[in-house]
């Protein structure tokens, strides 16, 4: 790391609302990646605030973050980052085990959860017994299992064949129906596309914010 | 989050790390139990030494005193030992001023002589102990009849020549024959048998089964008339001994008529100066031995640290999911000091088994002792080790930046 200071995001100004399914596209340091790591109170910014639900999360401490981040955000990863240890409940457990849920009532919830993303058959197996897509499953549902304010998924089709990344697609589309606040990061104009809102990053400024129209019935 | 699930999630997760590295594992573990069982062998050698010595001045009632002209302990300078040399020594009727004076202790005056040649028809003993004293000395003693009687009162009055004798005696002098009834000879002046004391053993190396007791009144008459005087005061019931000690103390400077502003020209002895005098002994090669083995401890546990580093840098990315979905720093932190201290924890429980297996074999030509004291502090110490060694790598792990760490490959 060098000591020039850079600026990844200036002037960003962005208000997303309860509900919103939202994709954030643009190049390879364009600035999306910290734009995301904000959003998902991974980091704080040098200057400027956030708030979350009300809430000034840019002035909380590392441990408040991971509170928030508990409470508040579901992550997908591209690379999908399961616990490779842990069977597939086990992955979804965690969420809850950080937020100090009773160990019955967890099994419970994850059960809930994983039976919703489809696999309710392969609670006990291990990331490594299952396909990507069914990992990619797993996440999602270890991401909801918290019932967060917003699913935050970073290139969530990066390392999924199409098909299966259409799968996925098709769940964050139901996930959307029923309420859940979307933020998907990528910079496949396909997969933007199936968002209500596309927010483009250019050189870490917002180059445009613009709704998607959609034709009723059968996207592709 | 409530700690209990936090343990048992940390608890898992070592569990598995460990598990997953087996060679690696064990490689470290190694270090541990090499440290433990050197430390707790170390420990259980000294232990054992003081039990063996204990054992072997157990013949001294802790609860005796013993009045002689000097004290068992070296005196300080040689100007003080000069001084407690031209002591007055210590008379029979000081004795029984004593015992008259303290109703309710047994007051026994004990008179010794070392090495006298005794014989039973044409066989004979050398080096046997004669000691003159009265009825009393079988509570103050502890000394116990096994066959026939003790000395009675009378027999201390009327100064008739019997003796009671030791194990040892018994079996040099005579064969197959019943001592009881029979006369020996000390120093030609023949005594009759009256009782067999059980079996004793020895103080510090010093047989107690080689002796024969006699009334001190033959004592006086046949053998040494001016003996230097030893009187044994056991006291009896519930009475603190530090209180019988400082009302023996002042009656006998009464009776030795000593004035307000002199000193003792006699000394109080008791077991307990002994044992502190051991104990100050063994606690100084304690510290040196433990001193020294507990660098091999040190060198365990710097493995440990190493592995741990090793271990935190190998899961960075698994430490950012974490993070991620809301593991708190205290989390992340806990998780990696269980670790260590699991394996540090198995290495102690594996060195203590190994430490016990030797200190039974070693029991063969050492006093070496395992308690379970020692057992309980190997296995803190090894716990203690585990959580100072890791603390460092689990810190590192806590303080972990959640997005470089998931950025990690």
């Amino acid at each position: 790391m060098g000591t020039e200071t850079v600026h990844a995001l200036r002037d960003v100004s962005l208000e997303i609302q309860r509900g919103e399914y939202v994709a954030i596209m643009g190049p390879s340091g364009s600035g999306k990646s910290t734009l995301m790591n904000l959003l998902g109170c991974l980091d704080t910014a040098t200057s400027g605030s956030y708030e979350l639900n009300g809430t000034n999360v840019s002035e909380m401490g590392d441990n408040q973050l991971a509170e928030v981040r508990n409470r508040e955000i579901g992550f997908v990863f591209q690379t999908f980052n399961l616990l490779a240890r842990s069977n597939a409940l086990h992955n979804v457990e965690l969420p809850l085990i950080y937020a100090g849920v009773s160990s019955e009532e967890r099994r419970k919830i994850a059960l809930e959860s994983l039976k919703h993303v489809g696999l309710a058959d392969r609670i006990h197996h291990k990331p490594t017994e299952l396909s990507g897509g069914q990992r990619q499953r797993v996440a999602v549902a270890r991401a909801l299992v918290n019932k967060p304010s917003i699913l935050l998924a970073d290139e969530p089709t990066g390392n999924l064949d199409s098909k299966t990344g259409t799968e996925i697609m098709a769940l964050f589309e139901e996930l959307s129906r029923k309420g859940n606040t979307i933020i998907v990061v990528t910079h496949e104009e396909e997969v933007a596309r199936l968002s209500r809102r596309i927010i483009r990053i250019r050189d870490g400024l917002i180059a445009s914010d613009e709704k998607v129209e959609h034709r009723e019935s059968g996207s592709p | 989050m409530n700690l209990f699930s936090e343990l048992r999630e940390g608890f898992g997760i070592s569990w598995d790390a460990i598990r997953a590295h087996k060679l690696r594992s064990s490689l470290t573990t190694l270090g541990i139990v090499i440290g433990i069982v050197t430390v707790t062998l170390m420990a259980a050698a000294i232990e054992g030494l003081d039990n063996a010595f204990l054992q072997s001045i157990s013949s001294l009632g802790a609860d005796v005193f013993y009045v002689q002209r000097n004290s068992w302990m070296n005196e300080n300078t040689e100007d003080t030992w000069l001084k407690a040399q031209k002591r007055r020594p210590i008379r029979l009727v000081e004795a029984e001023a004593l015992a008259e004076q303290l109703p309710l202790a047994a007051v026994a005056p004990v008179a010794t002589d070392n090495g006298d040649s005794v014989k039973y028809k044409d066989r004979s003993a050398n080096t046997a102990d004669i000691i003159g004293t009265t009825a009393t000395y079988l509570d103050t003693s502890g000394v116990s009849v096994a066959q026939g009687r003790f000395l009675t009162a009378a027999d201390a009055e009327g100064g008739r020549p019997i003796c009671v004798i030791g194990s040892e005696v018994a079996s040099n002098l005579f064969r197959g024959e019943s001592p009881l009834g029979a006369k020996i000879k000390i120093e030609n002046q023949s005594f009759e048998v009256v009782g067999i004391l059980e079996k004793q053993g020895t103080m510090l190396g010093w047989s107690l089964d080689n002796r024969i007791i006699v009334p001190l009144r033959q004592f006086l008459a046949e053998i040494w008339s001016r003996p230097p005087i030893e009187i044994q005061v056991k006291v009896k019931g519930l009475v603190k001994l530090d209180e019988a000690r400082e009302e023996l103390h002042q009656t006998m400077r009464h009776i030795r008529r000593i004035a307000p502003n002199q000193g003792d020209d006699f000394a109080i002895n008791q077991q307990d100066q002994i044992v502190q005098m051991f104990h100050r002994l063994t606690g100084r090669i304690a510290l040196i031995g433990l001193c020294v083995t507990s660098l091999s401890l040190f060198v365990g546990g710097i493995g440990i640290m190493n592995i741990m580093f090793v271990s935190v840098a190998e899961r960075t990315r698994e430490i950012g999911i974490r993070k991620a979905i809301g593991a708190k720093r205290r989390t992340i932190l806990l998780q990696f000091l269980i670790e260590a201290a699991c394996i540090c924890l198995i290495g102690g429980g594996i060195g203590v088994g190994i430490a016990w297996l030797a200190t039974l074999a070693a029991q063969y030509f050492l006093p070496a002792y395992l308690s379970l004291n020692i057992v309980v502090m190997a296995l803190l110490v090894s716990l203690l080790t585990g959580l100072v060694s890791g603390f460092l790598p689990a810190w590192r792990a806590a303080r972990m930046n959640p997005v470089d760490a998931l950025r990690n490959e």
